[in-house]
């Protein structure tokens, strides 16, 4: 029953095969067994869930059922649940408990949607290993002792473990679809806009955006169905009809124009992904996919870019953590100034207090031209890249990330090294474009992703070409020994 | 050695919008503290601001009122600093790109010349918490009602010359503000709050001198007192051959003193940039016709129609237009009074000095305005005398829920003007008052007038007060003057 995905688990749950209960009982357990040792889960509610199940069975039998209604999901811990501690994997939230939900989360649980608990992910998703998570590394059920990939590792582990049929995700320079890679799942970050933003704990506003991370494509398009479209709350979501993303899973590619863009296949790729993501990209010409190769010029500026803005915005998003209205305080304050250096020294972990420090820097009186402009004048560049390469094609594709997943504590003294994991993912999130990863082959054991990269709003396209590749390979299927 | 005097102003304007800047919640004054803040207002983790039409609309009537160019495109920018009272660590202003471009108000100054303010912008903010310092035993009270409260920042260029006319212009936006509908001008709750930029040079210089910044000032009275000190501060220093310190200054109108907040070199970086969770506010020409046809009568406007349509003096128009609610006032007492220019004298007179004296606002006026009106008919038409209308004036003070013949009747006011009756009076008076008369008859024509006087008296006693002494006087004269 486990190793199903969503839309056959729908099916059995509506052809009476099994209840919501069962179902929720049955991953449940395997959390019980396995997550001990994985860790992808930061709080796991057994009760609710249980009674969230007995209801999605009731409105089943009473025929208001959706496709997702009794579903077992797992919310990455960056989005705020109405009365479950909510920690944005940091010990500044540690003991917080938000009185609301978020958009994402409300609009799944109205669908009837079961949540049994909330993800593991670095501090406040800063980071690509999930390492910096105050409640400790998540593994990568693929291998022990390497990481699941960051800063969604808590999601893409419990999916490809098998705890969860699916869960939300977040992606700021990578953060759903380098994960996913590293893990052998599917994880789709939408256009930005598509999917509100609110009650998900702010990283970067203007490159956050919350997507999915699934076993099948398919998955991906019913899970969208019901996370998309606009919200009154979030002034930055945008007012779009939203699709049926299942409708079009089943389009032929025949006569798809796919672009390899030359700076994501420079000689520096590591020959063993050059060769996985190639054979990939063959299968895509056999279901007669049309490739040629493209250029982004300015690829190569992404990732100096978004370690401006990223840094710059954070420093302003986390400065509401301040030990005055919730959260971490530190004991016995002095005065103010001690409340809040105590506070913010004891609350942020290192990688957090060194991003806000650089976006400190970035935004400072001096520096601000510099940094902060200079770096925006780049992303509109880079944007400019996309738009002129989809005047000529449908998708881009390119590995999702440079390498399968390294060991834990490899690059946690190196912070560099860990940011050129976003090597391939970063520049889409500077253009707000949708993008998906999906298992794609292996490489010594170790899966690989294929990165898919559409225009703005083709989620439906995006899903179509990966749901395809899916039906034509069975890389989405393997599971972890 | 003289001095010229260079001031500019910065002025905080709360906006009478239902719900706040970025988030639906009420921004009624006086509640519990912090019942009116949402989880938007308290920052909570991942909560988002969403923008406030009516204050777009509120900050474009404002900047069509100063003849100011509407920036089609304005830009929300954080200003980051840490206070407890600020929720979220920056605050959400505009500075690079603010919605109302340069404009221009005009003020009187002295004998009927008038000077043209320029504004140089104004721009669109929320409002930050307040703290309370006392009564926590050591600690700091955080009220987070009036946090995200919308607030437009109206900045001037330094075109004001003394304290007199930064106090003029100030006058004149409170009545704009007011007229427009769009700020409720009450300086005692912090709906109008001034920053005083002051520097002096010696006169005919062109160069500006070094300026402070005198923070925080939220009264007419306070503005001036403070201006005054500072003036007189930069002055003691310069002529002692010191310099002026470029700084923030608080300053204390109880005592009339002033302090150093921080320097320009403690000054903080704000890091200001474009904020991500809101997207550029776009304003188009249909909005600003559509506010343009909002409108309301200025006061520059009413004061004309004052003097036209009512016959008013300069001095009368211009106080009465000022504000939207003393206008009110005037012109709801005058449709049921009458006599424009008595409605206007019981205003600005007897009207204002109560007011004034009990610290009160005509907008909490205890006498309704018809009611004003009643009581200046009666008088008009010689019911009343002015004494007793002041004894009216006093009763509806107390309780204007009686009619203006009621308290007539029950106060004895009713003045009598039947000519008859007067003069059966007048020569009963007279028969006892021989000798008078005869010294009357001998007198020139200017001591008879002083005479007079003498008579008036026993009248009025004899009439019980009631007689109409214009009436009475009139007869006597006759009768005197008559054989």
């Amino acid at each position: 029953m486990h190793d199903k995905s969503i839309a056959e688990l729908a099916r059995d749950l509506d052809a009476g095969h099994c209840s919501s209960v069962e179902l929720t009982q049955q991953f449940l357990d395997r959390i019980e067994q396995q997550d001990r040792h994985l860790n992808s889960f930061i709080t796991v509610t057994p009760e609710a869930a249980l009674a969230d199940a007995k209801a999605a069975d009731e409105r089943r039998a009473n025929g208001s059922a959706t496709p997702l209604t009794g579903i077992p999901f797992a919310h990455k811990d960056i989005f705020c649940t109405n009365g479950v501690a909510t920690t944005c994997g940091s010990k500044m939230l540690a003991n917080f408990v938000p009185p609301y939900d978020a958009t994402v989360t409300s609009r799944l649980r109205d669908t009837g949607a079961v949540c049994l608990g909330k993800t593991n992910m670095d501090e406040f998703a800063m980071g690509s290993s999930t390492e910096s998570s105050y409640f400790g590394a998540t593994l990568n059920p693929w291998g022990d002792q390497r990481v699941p990939g960051g800063s969604s590792g808590g999601s893409s582990a419990a999916v490809a473990a098998r705890l969860i049929p699916g869960a939300t995700a977040t992606d700021t320079g990578g953060s759903i679809r380098q994960p996913a890679a590293l893990c052998g799942v599917t994880g789709l970050k939408p256009t930005y806009g598509r999917v509100s933003r609110y009650g998900m704990i702010a990283f970067a506003s203007s490159l956050d955006q919350a997507g999915t991370m699934t076993r099948t494509a398919e998955d991906s398009a019913l899970m969208l169905n019901t996370m998309a479209g606009h919200d009154p709350r979030d002034a930055t979501s945008v007012s779009r009809a939203v699709p049926d993303y299942t409708a079009t899973l089943n389009e032929p590619l025949k006569g798809l124009r796919v672009g390899l863009p030359s700076q994501y296949f420079s000689d520096d790729l590591n020959p063993a992904m050059a060769e996985q993501v190639n054979a990939a990209i063959r299968e895509y010409e056999k279901l007669g996919a049309e490739v040629r190769e493209v250029s982004l010029p300015n690829a190569d500026l992404a990732i100096a870019a978004y370690y401006v803005i990223a840094p710059a915005e954070a420093s302003a998003n986390l400065s509401r953590f301040d030990g005055v209205r919730y959260g971490y305080r530190c004991e016995n304050p002095s005065d103010l100034m001690d409340l809040y250096t105590r506070t913010r020294a004891e609350g942020f972990g290192s990688e957090v207090k060194r991003r806000i420090l650089v976006g400190t820097y970035a935004l400072s009186a001096g520096y601000y031209d510099a940094y902060y402009l200079k770096a925006q004048k780049v992303r509109r560049l880079i944007q400019q890249d996309f738009v002129n390469a989809f005047s000529e094609v449908d998708l881009l594709m390119s590995p999702a990330t440079p390498s399968p997943a390294f060991r834990i504590g490899e690059k946690t003294d190196d912070p560099v090294q860990m940011y050129l994991e976003d090597t391939f993912t970063i520049a889409i999130n500077l253009a707000g474009l949708p993008a998906m990863s999906i298992p794609a082959g292996q490489i010594d054991g170790m899966p690989v992703g294929l990165q898919l990269i559409g225009n703005y709003f083709e989620e439906g396209r995006l899903l179509n070409a990966a749901h395809q590749f899916q039906q034509v390979t069975d890389w989405h299927r393997q599971t972890p020994a | 050695m003289q001095w010229d005097v260079v001031i500019g102003l910065e002025i905080h304007v709360q906006l009478a919008t239902q719900t706040k800047l970025f988030s639906g919640t009420s921004t009624a004054y006086g509640a519990e503290p912090n019942t009116q803040a949402s989880a938007v207002d308290l920052a909570m983790p991942g909560t988002l601001p969403v923008p406030n039409r009516e204050a777009f609309r509120y900050a474009t009537l404002f900047g069509l009122a100063v003849n100011a160019e509407i920036n089609q495109r304005s830009v929300f920018e954080r200003k980051n600093y840490f206070y407890p009272d600020l929720p979220k660590g920056y605050q959400t202003t505009q500075l690079a790109e603010p919605i109302v471009g340069p404009g221009r108000v005009d003020i009187a100054v002295g004998d009927g010349e008038e000077k043209m303010v320029r504004i140089h912008h104004a721009h669109l903010e929320e409002d930050a918490g307040k703290s309370l310092h006392e009564d926590f035993h050591g600690m700091t009270g955080i009220d987070l009602n009036r946090a995200g409260t919308p607030l437009i920042e109206i900045v001037t260029e330094p075109d004001l010359n003394s304290a007199e006319e930064a106090v003029a212009f100030a006058r004149k936006l409170h009545g704009l503000v007011t007229s427009l509908g769009i700020c409720d001008g009450d300086l005692s709750q912090g709906s109008m709050r001034f920053d005083v930029n002051v520097s002096v040079k010696p006169h005919g210089s062109d160069t500006l001198g070094t300026r402070t910044e005198t923070k925080n000032l939220n009264s007419f009275r306070f503005m001036e007192q403070a201006i005054h000190h500072e003036v007189e501060r930069q002055i003691d220093i310069l002529e002692d051959g010191g310099e002026i310190v470029q700084e923030t200054r608080l300053y204390n109108g109880d005592r009339d003193e002033s302090r150093s907040m921080r320097t320009k070199e403690e000054a903080n970086d704000y890091r200001y940039f474009p904020c991500p969770d809101l997207l550029p506010v776009e304003i188009d020409e249909a909005f600003i016709e559509e506010t343009r046809r909002m409108m309301p009568e200025l006061p520059d406007e009413r004061r004309a129609r004052f003097q036209k349509t009512y016959g008013l003096s300069d001095y009368d128009a211009d106080l009465l237009s000022a504000s939207a609610d003393t206008a009110g006032y005037f012109e709801k007492a005058h449709s049921t009074g009458g006599d424009a220019k008595l409605v206007a004298n019981w205003i600005l007179g007897e009207l204002s000095g109560r007011l004034n004296s009990e610290d009160r606002t005509i907008g909490d006026c205890p006498v309704a305005p018809e009611k004003l009106g009643d009581m200046v008919a009666r008088l008009t038409d010689d019911t009343l005398s002015s004494k007793g209308a002041k004894t009216v004036f006093d009763r509806l003070w107390d309780d204007d829920s009686q009619s203006v013949d009621a308290i007539i009747d029950a106060e004895g006011l009713r003045q009598v003007s039947d000519t008859g009756e007067l003069e059966a009076l007048v020569d009963s008076v007279l028969a006892d008052m021989p000798e008078q008369i005869e010294q009357y008859r001998e007198a020139d024509p200017k001591k008879r007038k002083k005479l007079m006087g003498g008579f008036m008296g026993p009248l009025m006693k004899a009439s019980k007060g009631q007689g109409n002494p214009k009436v009475l006087n009139e007869i006597l004269k006759k009768k005197l003057d008559e054989s």
